[in-house]
Order: C-alpha cells, then structure tokens, then sequence
C-alpha cells in the first residue's frame, strides 16, 4: 500500500504525514538516550524502529506519547507541530500506545478493561451493554477476536494483547505504537498480529512497530527506521533490503545467524527420563508417561506448542515440582522429586524461561545474582559469612568475560539491567556453574540479534565442552540451529524424533501438532 | 553526582516528612485553639532542657528500638510482622513471671529472663509463620489475631494467685535480682532511676541484625526469599524454611522488646485494658527508620523523646494525642516520599531545561551579531 511513498515530495500522490520528529534529544543527566533523531511516519504505513535492546528506542516512543518531553527537537503531529504534554494529550492527538508488559486489570472483564477510563454511561452507572456492543464491532472491524465477557486473567497472551490494541482502538487511536508487540507471544499468535497489523492500516492507520525482530519487520513493515546507541542510523524502504543488512545496520557489524557447530559423536547417556506423568497448576495430568534422554556433548531440542507439557517437565527436573510417577536418572542416579538443591548438586542447571520470576532476584546486586546457586560456598561463604571481597571479583570477571553491560554494574540491582542483560547475568552463572545438564527454556525470548547469537554461542560451547544440553524453546528456527537431535512434544508424549541436521519444518510443524513421524 | 546520592537516598525524604508531620501537628493544635509555639516549646523543653529528660527519652526508646527492629527485620524478609504488638506482650509475660518465680542469682536470672522472653516471642510469630508456609493462610491475619490471644492470656496469668499483688490489678514486683537497671549510684547521678542496661541491648540487637542482614549467608537467604520467592526456590534455598526463620527473629525481637521494658523499666505487668501498642509503634520506627536497623535505633530515639515529650503537655493544656497525629502524619509522608522525589527531579529537570533553553538564545543571539 506503500509502493508510492518516496521521501521525494512535489509528486503531490505523497500520502498524508502522520507523524514527524525532527532533531529529538532526550538526556537523561549526562546520559544521552536520544541523539538527534529523525523520523517520518505516512498515513497508513507500517513503520519498524529498529535496535538493540537499550539504543533508545523506547525512550523516543515515549517522547512520542508525551511520557517524556524531550530535551529538544521538533514533533509535528499531522503536519502540525505539537508539544506533546502527557499520554492523555497524546490519545486525544490520536497517538495511542501498546505497551510491551501488558497494562490490565486482572479480575476485570475484557470489556470493562477496553472501557475503563472512558466508559459510556447511564446516568451514574457504566452502560457496560453499550460497552460491550462497541467493543465487538471494533473487534470484527479488525479481526482481532476476543471474549468480552473473560476475565482477563483466564485468557491467553495473544488474546490480552488484542485487548491492549483494542484498548487504543476504542479511544479512537489512528496511530499506534506496538512496543515490542510479539517478545510474549507464540508463533501462531505473532501470525495473527501480522494479520491484524494488516488489517489496521488497511483501514487507514498508522502503526509504529518497535521490534528487533528481523522476520517480522521483513514480514509486515513498510519503512525501517534503525537507531544504534541512541543515534540515528538510517531510513530504508524494507523491500529494498535484507535481513542480514538491516542486522549489520543495527548491531554495527556483520552477524551470523548460522551457528557455528562443529561434527561431534554423542557421549553416555546423562539425563534419563522414564514414563514420567505429572500434574498441572490445575491438577489435570499433563505429562502422559513422558521418555527422554540426552547425551554427553549433545544438544536435544525440545519442540512443540507451549501447553503440551514441557513447562511441567523443566519445573520437575529443576525441583519446583513434584512428578506423579516415573524416573528420573542423572548419571544413572535416581533423582526423581529430589529439592532444587539436590538436583543442582547433581549436575542439573537451568536457564530459567521466566528470567525474572525465577532467574534473578531483581532488587539484589548483579554480584549477588551470579552466586545464587553458591552463597554458601566458599570462596563466597566461610563459616556462614559472605565474603565481600570474593563475592565482587567473581561479579568482575564474569560482568568482564560475558560483556554484561553497563561494565560497572556490579552493585547495581539486577532490575536496572536491560533484558538482553539480565539473560546475560543468568547466562553467565549458569555456564559458570558448568554442570552435567544445561536445561535452557526459551533462552533468547525478547533478545536482539546480537544477545541471540550471544547466547547461542555459550549453549553450543557447552556442548562442545562434553555437556549434555536440553533445549526448550517455541522457536522453531532456534531448534532447528541449534539441535543435534530434536524431540517433539505432544499431550505429554514424545511425538517423535529427528535428527536435527534432516529437521524440515513442515515436518515438524505436523509432529507439533499431533501428526505422527514416519519411522522408516 | 553528590546531589543525585542525597536525592536517591531516603534521610532527605525522611527529614522532609518529620518537618511536615509537625506542620500538621502545628495545624491541628491551631485549630484547638492552643498556640503551636507554645505547645512545640514545652515539648522541646520537655525533652531538651535536662540531661535527666533525655535519659528518660532514651529509657521510653528502648522498647521501641527494638520493637522497631522487630518490624524492620520482618519487612526486610517479605514478610510484615503486625504480630510484633503479641510477641511483645508475651516476651514480658514470660520475662516478668520468671524474674517473680526464679529465686537465682542476678548473672543468671537477667540472662533467663532475656533469653526466654526471646523464645516466647520467636514461638509466637512461629505460629503464624507455620500456619502460613503450610496452609498458606496470610500472616497478617493470623498475626492480629494472636495479638488478642496474647491480650487475654496476659490478662490470665496477671490474675493467677501467686503471681497477681494484693490491691492492685497487677502482678507482684520483679525480684531485685531480675532487674537490668543500671545501679542506684548512676541512676542517681544521671537522675532517671528507670535508665537501664536495655539501650545497651538495644543498640547491640541492631549492629547484629545488621550483621545477619547484610553479611552473612543466613541474611542473604531470607532477603532472597523476601524479595522473590521463587528465584530463591530455583536457586536451591528452602523458602519455607526461610519463611519461617525470619518470622522467629523478628518475634524473638518483639519478645526481648517486651522483655526489657518490664525488667528495665515497668517491673510489674498490669491489668491490660487495651492493647499498648508497643508492637504496632515499632511499625512506625521500623518505617521511619527505612527498615534499616541502624536506622531503628534513630527513629526509636525520636519516637521515644517524642513520647516522652508528649506525656508532659498536660501542662500547657494540650493533650498528649497530639504526638499520634504528629508520628501519624510522618509515616504518611514518608510513605509517599516518591512523590516528593519525582518532584525534585522535574524541578531540577525544569531549570536545566530553563538552563538550556537561555544558553541556546544567547548562542542564538551572538550568532545574529556575528552575522
């Protein structure tokens, strides 16, 4: 729809100006977020801001919603310049913002959430029919389907997130601004914000889509603006460009996306799982008399649609659960419903899925995060006292050996670090912590290009090194790299098996659904 | 850089709030129709003008302190001890029937007391803290309502023959032995015959939480477990068992707390006829403090100088309520000390920009000169 949007003007065909920010500046103290950057936004165009995690890329959308007034520069806001005072002079210029952690109510309806803050009412009471009424009309305009009626907590993440853009939608938003839109989603519902990305600007509005994601930006954008380190990089046309282009203007320098692996005969079995059954946070049997092993020097990936069981397995291998029945064997070791500690000191590591929840501790210091596991252990701990001194050179050389950024964040509480950081935290321990299994779940969810490969480097290392890797992930794409053998997971069963060098997706697309492997 | 430090940390806001909290107190007192000035200098006098106020300011702290700490020590473990007021009452049950009962030597009988007053108070929160990690039942519920099985089982065992003094809804005195003030001589000579080893308590019970808190592996256990739970768990630390750790410390506080203000100061528990409050005071220390022990011993001095204080402003007319509405107003105020934060800063930010904005007209200006 875009074809014709040449940055040259008198053609008089060019589209509408949605958005324009000339020269904006914002400082934080001496931190400079933003350095002068430009950015032009026409009506009914999809418009990437591309960068890694930190090069301000939030920073300027805030600008932009008026969270934050910048330190200079311009905002024209169709054709018209604006300062733009809070978010809600923002919404009522027609700007409105999605947010990467997700801003709902919990116990509140679908419809009281759209509403809310904006409610049609009967006298003193919210007209919650003519609510819900409105909300569906705007939900089939745009083929974002959702339950009025759910109470959000009881609905997935790509359905809050539709409630989110119908949100925006409702205050009557013709631009908006998806803050990282697809870093919670699964593979089938980032298919269907594309679709309903589509199906927005089709109807005229202008969307702003914040993302390091190369594929998506490849898939839906019309014009990618790239920022690195809080400057402006670049303005290009996506169509013109190729992913590994649009990487090497974001990170700076050439990326590989292939991992580099080098041919290696699997060792003895390491982990041995047999005829595993388990429960769910519901207590509905989950696991279905699971079989799995990993060998030494080997990674297995872990493929299927998130809900077939292989949360529950990660959390009775780490200890945070407990199984129904069946075995488990480190080495040859019974360890089944062992405590975290035991399993730990067996040789099972983990990088957590959640890295917040489970990985960090965010109100404690970097230096205190990377010796979660080892607090009590010297060199850290000598008769029940932490050893300040060891504690901070250990932090030291691993902020230095694994490029935690900012370098001088030893004593600073792991909450501040960006996410690409704080996984580099967890990473670092982990490997650190070198033990018999490394289980990584969902190790580069919302990562830039540069931590993913990052991250990927470490997981194949490991392996190199005679460990043996579990790799759990709804990333096809990082299985299939990444994997000597991938595993399928269905209904709490292992589906099927391939060797990961024959993987095919469709293949394993089919497994993931339920369709059974040909073993010939 | 200097200026950021004092602006992120929390003494500035804190000395903030204490200013507006007598503001408040200044109004309210205006509005009864007494003068501020008055009222606010008698409690000045009242604690300043002799060395044997500010003793028995100190001696009013001590229980404070250390209910404070109490608090300050659950806060800091994730948990919120509003059950200090109970561990409180029992630590002094239990220290004052001993220091009636046992017929030892001081050396002996001061340190059973201390120590049983402190088991008492550790027992007591554990109820809660088991109830919790095993049935999931919210502490503070359970916490409350011990505070009243604690109440009444007071009022119980000050009744109980053998125990209550004939002619007075109280029991008996402690004996001599069971007593921590200091010895008559200096009591004399600092003119405060309640001045007592319990500040001495006091101030040490606080360099050793801080210890715990912030030096060694138990402390980092029950932080980890107190700021997120399920990372602790992950990392390998039994988080019920830590639960239940850190909710015994902050009982066995409350429980010394109530210990040395009956063997320091009271010597005699009486017929309660309404909670006193020493417990929930501590939760105006601990937050006035920052949840900081060392900062505990600070605000239980100024909460203690200010109850001291406030006993004598009979003598102007003014009732000694006034003190509640005061501390009440500064935990107010503290508690919203983000807004005061975020308010520097976008004043600062303002007159940067301000700043910014006139040297951009005059580079602007000189420009157009040049020109």
């Amino acid at each position: 729809m875009s074809e014709n949007i040449a940055q040259t003007s008198g053609s008089g065909k060019e589209p509408e100006m949605a958005i324009e920010m000339r020269d904006i500046v914002k400082k934080f103290g001496d931190f400079t977020a933003n350095d002068h950057i430009n950015l032009k936004v026409h009506v009914g165009e999809v418009h990437a801001i591309l960068g890694e995690n930190g090069a301000g890329k939030s920073t300027l959308m805030n600008v932009l919603y008026g969270l934050y007034r910048p330190t200079s520069g311009e905002i024209y806001v169709r054709g018209k310049r604006t300062e733009i005072r809070d978010p809600s002079h923002a919404i009522r210029l027609g700007i409105g913002m999605v947010h990467q952690h997700f801003m709902l109510v919990q116990p509140f309806t679908v419809t009281e959430n759209i509403v809310l803050g904006d409610e049609p009412m009967r006298g003193l009471m919210v007209d919650i029919k003519t609510a819900r009424k409105r909300v569906m009309e705007l939900s089939e305009r745009y083929g974002m389907a959702v339950d009025p009626d759910a109470h959000v907590e009881d609905i997935s993440v790509g359905m809050q997130q539709r409630v989110e853009i119908l949100k925006v939608l409702y205050r009557g938003a013709d631009i908006l601004i998806l803050d990282e839109p697809t870093a919670s989603l699964t593979p089938q519902e980032i298919e269907e914000l594309m679709q309903i990305i589509r199906n927005l600007t089709a109807d005229g509005k202008s969307v702003i889509l914040i993302t390091h994601k190369l594929k998506e930006i490849k898939a839906c954008a019309d014009y990618c603006t790239i920022i690195r380190q809080g400057k402006y990089i670049d303005t290009v046309k996506v169509s013109d460009v190729s992913e590994n282009q649009l990487a090497a203007m974001m990170v700076g320098r050439n990326v590989t996306f292939a991992v580099e692996k080098k041919e290696q005969k699997p060792g003895d079995v390491v982990l041995d799982v047999r005829d595993l059954r388990g429960k769910d946070y519901r207590g509905a049997e989950i696991l279905k008399g699971l079989n799995l092993t990993v060998h030494k020097g080997e990674i297995v990936g872990l493929a299927g649609v998130d809900g077939n069981g292989q949360s529950e397995l990660v959390e009775i291998l780490t200890g945070l659960r407990k199984a129904d029945s069946g075995s488990v064997k480190m080495d040859g070791r019974e360890v089944l419903n062992e405590t975290p500690r035991k399993l730990f000191d067996a040789g099972i590591t983990s990088i957590p899925a959640d890295r917040q929840k489970y990985g960090l501790v965010l109100e404690f210091s970097v230096a205190e995060n990377l010796i979660l596991q080892n607090y009590k252990k010297l060199p850290f701990a000598q008769h029940g006292v932490l050893q300040k001194d060891q504690i901070a050179a250990h932090a030291e050389e691993l902020i230095q050996h694994f490029d935690i950024r900012p370098a001088n964040s030893a004593s600073h509480p792991a909450g501040t670090l960006s996410g690409g950081n704080q996984q580099k935290v967890i990473i670092a321990r982990e490997i650190t912590n070198d033990g018999e299994l490394l289980i990584a779940v969902n190790p580069t969810r919302g990562l830039d290009v540069g931590a993913i490969e990052f991250v990927h480097k470490y997981i194949v290392e490991q392996r190199n090194k005679g460990r043996a890797v579990l790799l759990v992930s709804f990333e096809l794409d990082e299985i299939m790299s990444l994997s000597d053998r991938i595993e399928v997971i269905f209904d709490g069963k292992i589906s099927g098996s391939v060797n990961g060098k024959d993987a095919d997706e469709k293949e394993l697309g089919l497994m993931m659904a339920g369709g059974k492997h040909e073993e010939e | 850089m200097k200026k950021n430090k004092i602006l992120e940390g929390n003494a500035l806001y804190t000395v903030i709030a204490i200013i507006i909290g007598f503001l408040v107190g200044a109004i309210v007192v205006g509005c009864g129709g007494l003068s501020p000035a008055a009222v606010y200098g008698k409690l000045i006098d009242g604690i300043f003008s002799k060395p044997k106020f500010i003793f028995n300011s100190v001696v009013y702290a001590i229980p404070l302190i250390l209910a404070g700490l109490s608090v300050a020590f659950s806060f800091r473990t994730g948990v919120f001890n509003i059950g200090a007021e109970g561990q409180f009452v029992v630590g002094s049950l239990v220290s004052c029937v001993l220091g009636i009962k046992l017929n030892l030597p001081s050396w002996l009988l001061v340190p059973i007391c201390l120590v049983a007053a402190a088991a008492a108070g550790a027992v007591w929160s554990s109820l809660s803290a088991i109830m919790k990690v095993t049935r999931g039942i919210n502490e503070v519920l359970s916490f409350i309502m011990l505070n009243w099985i604690a109440f009444y089982l007071s009022n119980y065992v000050v009744n109980l023959k053998g125990i209550k003094a004939d002619g007075r809804e109280a029991t008996v005195d402690i004996l001599p032995a069971a007593s921590i003030k200091f010895p008559k001589a200096v009591t004399d000579a600092l003119g405060c015959n309640t001045f007592n080893w319990g500040i001495v308590i006091a101030v040490v019970a606080a360099i050793i939480i801080w210890y715990i808190i912030n030096k060694t592996t138990l402390g980092y256990e029950l932080r980890a477990v107190g700021f997120n739970k399920y990372a602790a768990t992950y990392g390998g630390i039994n988080s019920n068992r830590a639960i239940v750790t850190a909710m015994a410390i902050s009982g066995a506080l409350a429980g010394l707390a109530g210990a040395t203000q009956i063997l320091g100061n009271a010597g005699r528990i009486a017929q309660f006829a309404g909670q006193e409050g020493y417990g929930f005071q501590g939760i105006t220390v601990a937050l006035i403090g920052g949840s900081d022990p060392i900062g505990c011993i600070f605000a239980g001095l100024f909460y203690g100088a200010m109850k001291y204080g406030g006993s004598k402003l009979g003598m102007v007319h003014a009732p000694k309520e006034i003190m509640d509405i005061i501390m009440g107003a500064v935990v107010i105020f503290i508690a919203v000390a983000h807004v005061f934060r975020s308010l520097f800063y976008s004043m600062i930010d303002h007159s940067r920009q301000k700043k910014a904005a006139k040297a951009a007209a005059a580079a602007g200006a000189k420009h157009g000169e040049a020109e």
